[in-house]
């Protein structure tokens, strides 16, 4: 199916944080080579929407199928960060879980999720949360078969709620500045707890907090990306390449420097503090760092290479 | 939701043989537009679901200048509205119709 | 005997009562409201400095705080009603009349107490009408104004947003008037000295900084292929066929566009240095990357704008600024070269009526007018030629004796034929026309004149309004862009396409551009942080508008 037109211009150029999903994996994938499995001509639409008489997507949000990466054959997920935020709902859900159950027949050699999402669809909740544990327990069997289960995270919505937990169980991250992880929201945050304990509208506290950089710094993700979907695409091919095994020694390896990272910086009140601990010489000047000096400051911190997250 | 059906003759069909296309984003103030070529050579027939009512008569005239300057012959044209405004409309009908001609 | 001091020995009474809570000039932050009370008279005209950016905060709080029963009636004075404690004191009594220019955030509370009586209207003003009257017959007993820092002599840094306080202490302090400063810091020496400390005579050490709001901040994230498309219009349609180099631009996402796309889309029109190289303007971050490129010569401010201070400090060719490196604006001076010394205004606006009558009132607010009606005019007193004015004035000319022609200052409105939630911008009648009915206005709150409009650009086309020669054709003109509205629906289709056989309309084709290649990827920066890698890290934008 012919994509957005501007996925036909420069990948070296196009933006991952502008680009659509489909943009995003016309460039990604090798060129002509995405076939999608249920596409909108197929019209597999949320059948929860109407009845709160909210539009629908004709592939309610999410993009699916087979490509090749490098020559290699992959599957790929790609959320649409911008209808509905890129929530899960019933036929959402289910077309990544498919995909990930087909990857275990398809034997690829990776599966790529391409998150841009909020949570869960609050409209269709119950198949929403039911699609976070089927894809979290689908992850854990394709990764079991020895299939690396890549996500990208650097989109509009970000990856956030059963998002979150779903890049947690993914075997690598590659994330940009703008990728923001977590699992409840800035605001969720705020309404809760107050703005005393998390200001949502600081939007630098946001992230420092939940963006990119900290994610990177900290481990929580394995490559940091200019946004370009050029640096994604190379980072993707780089993090197939150095999947972890996917076995006893390495869960219990990650709840180790989990319970280590909590010993370490429980007690910091802002993302600097942990940076300054990790060996960050001038964690204030971290945000405004372009990619080159950021990837320079990351080779020098430790932890920044493991797979706890 | 309101739904909308327009059909329309045109003179001729869309250049070009790209079978389908899909354009725009279901989000607030925009759309998204799927085209299909699976008409006689002549026909082109649009369906708009809306969550706006009441604008009726403003899609009928934005798809109406969009038919006589596209002549989109042969085009199913399927669109999930999410509030766009009559310009966005235009613009993306034009782009979908590009995406057919290539 | 005539009394020729009065005034005087009652501005000298007023100082020595507030001298008793004052060391010298300096007032603690605990002591405003014991200062007010004693220098204030009942029935005074009070400047309490809103500005368009800056706000006299602490003062204000300090105002509000008064006993009613000892300051009431106060005549309020000041451009801009900002701030919710300058209503709050026509609820208590404390001020009863008021003339002002600005009413942004209050626009709504403003309307409700206009209407309900609490309010005693003088007029709502243009800048330059108030700054006018502060020395006819609004002239202030009393000025409360801000400032960044000051000495213990009264020595006043208003700091970049240096803004209406000239004119204010101009008019306060040179006609027997007293003035308060409230500053975020006294310091031994003030980098450079705004105010002359003899015009100032009481300074008080504010208990946090003044307010500013970040106003003139647009993302380029949140710009549209359609805010592109009128951008590029624009561009070619008229700044290129008039040569504008002197210009002021409006504060909305279209002009903004238009800035973003002068290093990209006018660069390959081969426009630079041709258009858009002198500017009355805020200090737009948009701005920035036609700055880098070398687009603009100089920019004379309004105010400043928050985040754009180290920018401009490493950029004096550009912008003007004092011997302390930091920028010196002016609203009053800006507002005259917008007004005199450009040949150009382009803004957005809410509604259009069929004759070319536009408004940003809704039916529940009352905004005020602010600059726009002064930048958006034609000045019948300008003497100076240029070839952007000549060329107008001749398109304008109807009939009369070319010898004794003049020129025209263009004045363009740029809108998107509908606004938020599919409120159309073209309208049969102004929502001001009714609102001014309702709450018994003299004058209805229109923005920019018919008789001052030249050209209306939308996504559909360009109407150049002076090439029409009669009432009909320039309704036809407006019609035939207004587009899918009921205003623009209701064209006379024949008629419009004789209009634009004569060039009164051009269509995006007319001008040889296709709508298809407005794209996000023509603007020069297309986020904020694109904006900070522009000024190479100078410009520090707030966190709000932050997404790293």
């Amino acid at each position: 199916m012919a994509g957005d037109r501007a996925a036909s211009i420069d990948p070296d150029a196009l933006s991952w944080y502008e680009a659509t999903a489909r943009q995003r994996v016309a460039a990604l994938a090798d060129p002509g080579s995405f076939q999608e499995f249920l596409p909108p001509t197929e019209r597999r639409m949320s059948p929860h929407l109407p009845l709160f008489d909210l539009p629908r997507a004709f592939d309610d949000g999410i993009v699916v199928g087979r490509a090749t990466l490098d020559g290699g054959p992959v599957l790929i997920a790609a959320q649409e960060g911008r209808f509905m935020g890129g929530a899960f709902g019933e036929i959402h859900g289910g077309k990544l879980v498919g995909l990930l159950r087909a990857a275990l027949d398809l034997k690829p050699k990776a599966v790529l999720i391409l998150f841009d999402t909020g949570g869960v669809r609050l409209q269709e909740a119950n198949a929403g949360e039911t699609a976070i544990a089927e894809t979290m327990r689908a992850i854990v069997e394709v990764r079991a078969a020895g299939i690396p289960v890549i996500g990208l995270i650097g989109g509009r919505a970000g990856c956030y709620g059963g998002g979150g937990l779903i890049a947690g169980t993914c075997s690598r991250l590659a994330v940009s500045e703008s990728g923001r992880i977590s699992v409840s929201g800035p605001e969720v945050i705020e309404t809760n707890k107050g703005a005393e304990e998390f200001d949502s509208r600081d939007r630098a506290l946001v992230w420092r907090t939940m963006g990119g950089k900290h994610r990177r710094l900290t481990g929580g993700a394995d490559a940091f990306c200019a946004d370009t979907v050029f640096a994604f695409r190379r980072a993707a091919l780089g993090l197939i390449g150095r999947a972890p095994a996917f076995d006893l020694a390495t869960l219990e390896a990650e709840q180790a420097r989990l319970e280590d990272r909590i010993a370490r910086f429980g007690d910091c009140r802002d993302a600097t503090d942990v940076w300054r601990r990790l060996g960050v010489n001038d964690p204030e000047t971290v945000p405004a760092m372009d990619t080159d000096a950021f990837e320079a400051t990351v080779a020098r911190v430790r932890e920044a290479d493991h797979d706890a997250r | 939701m309101e739904s909308l059906t327009f059909r329309h003759t045109t003179h001729k069909p869309l250049p070009g043989s790209v079978p389908n296309a899909i354009i725009g984003v279901v989000a607030s103030g925009n759309l998204e537009i799927l085209l299909e070529r699976v008409l006689p050579p002549d026909a082109c027939e649009i369906a708009i679901e809306t969550p706006i009512a009441g604008y009726g008569d403003v899609w009928e005239a934005v798809v109406a200048d969009f038919v006589a300057r596209a002549q989109p012959g042969g085009i199913r044209i399927s669109i999930n509205d999410g509030g766009a405004r009559p310009d966005t409309v235009s613009l993306r009908l034009l782009q979908g119709a590009r995406l057919m001609e290539a | 005997m005539t009394e020729w001091r009065g005034e005087r020995q009652a501005r000298d009474a007023r100082i020595a009562a507030g001298r008793t809570f004052a060391e010298g000039k300096v007032v603690p932050a605990g002591a405003v409201v014991d200062l007010l009370e004693v220098i204030l008279r009942p029935g005074d005209r009070v400047c309490l400095e809103g500005d368009n950016q800056k706000q006299a905060d602490c003062l204000a709080r300090g105002l509000s705080a008064c006993d009613p029963a000892k300051i009431h009636d106060l005549h309020m004075v000041q451009s801009g009603i900002v701030l919710p404690e300058h209503l709050d004191v026509f609820e208590t009594g404390i001020a009863k009349r008021l003339d002002y220019s600005y009413s942004g955030p209050q626009g709504a509370r403003i309307a409700k107490m206009l209407y309900g009586g609490q309010i005693e209207l003088g007029a709502v003003h243009t800048y330059l009408e108030l700054f006018a009257r502060y020395f006819i017959d609004l002239t202030p007993n009393v000025a409360l104004i801000a400032g960044v820092s000051a000495d213990r002599n009264g020595n006043l840094y208003t700091g970049p947003n240096t803004e209406d306080t000239p004119t204010v202490v101009e008019a306060t302090a040179f006609k027997n008037g007293v003035v308060v400063a409230q500053v975020n810091q006294i310091v031994d020496r003030v980098p450079r000295v705004d105010i002359p400390g003899d015009r100032v005579d009481f300074v008080v050490e504010a208990d946090k900084p003044f307010y500013v709001e970040p106003l003139f901040t647009r993302d380029p994230a949140a710009m549209t292929e359609t805010q592109i498309l009128i951008a590029m219009m624009a561009i070619k349609g008229i700044y290129a066929e008039y040569g504008i180099r002197r210009l002021n631009h409006g504060i909305g996402f279209g002009t903004a566009a238009i800035e973003l796309l002068l290093p990209t889309y006018g660069e390959k029109l081969g426009l630079k240095g041709k258009i858009a190289t002198h500017w009355a303007l805020n200090p737009h971050p948009t701005l920035i990357p036609a700055i880098e490129s070398g687009w603009v010569k100089q920019v004379h401010c309004f105010g400043s704008e928050v985040g754009m201070d180290r920018y401009i400090r490493e950029r004096p060719d550009i912008f003007f600024t004092g011997a302390d490196g930091s920028l010196r604006s002016n609203r009053a001076f800006c507002q005259t070269a917008g007004l005199y010394a450009c040949d150009m205004f382009i803004g957005a606006t809410l509604q259009i009526d069929l004759m070319g009558h536009s408004s940003t009132v809704t039916q529940s607010r009352v905004a005020g007018f602010g600059g726009a009606p002064n930048m958006g005019s034609d000045p019948h007193g300008r003497r100076h030629p240029s070839d952007a004015w000549m060329k107008a004035g001749r398109e304008g000319q109807i009939v009369g004796d070319p010898a004794l022609m003049r020129g025209r200052k263009l004045v363009v409105q740029l809108v998107e034929t509908f606004g938020d939630k599919l409120v159309p911008t073209f309208v049969e009648k102004l929502d001001a026309l009714e609102l001014a009915r309702k709450i018994g206005l003299e004058l209805a709150p229109v923005m920019i004149y018919a008789d001052d409009v030249t050209h209306i650009v939308s996504e559909e086309g360009i109407a150049n309004l002076l090439l029409c020669r009669d009432a009909d054709e320039r309704e036809q003109a407006i019609r035939g862009v207004a587009g899918y509205t009921e205003v623009g629906r209701g064209r006379d289709r024949a008629k419009v396409e004789e209009l634009r056989a004569r060039g009164i309309i051009r269509r995006p084709e007319d001008l040889g551009i296709e709508p298809l290649d407005a794209d996000r990827a023509l603007l020069a920066a297309k986020s904020i942080k694109d904006l900070v890698h522009w000024s190479g890290g100078l410009y520090e934008p707030p966190a709000k508008f932050r997404n790293w």
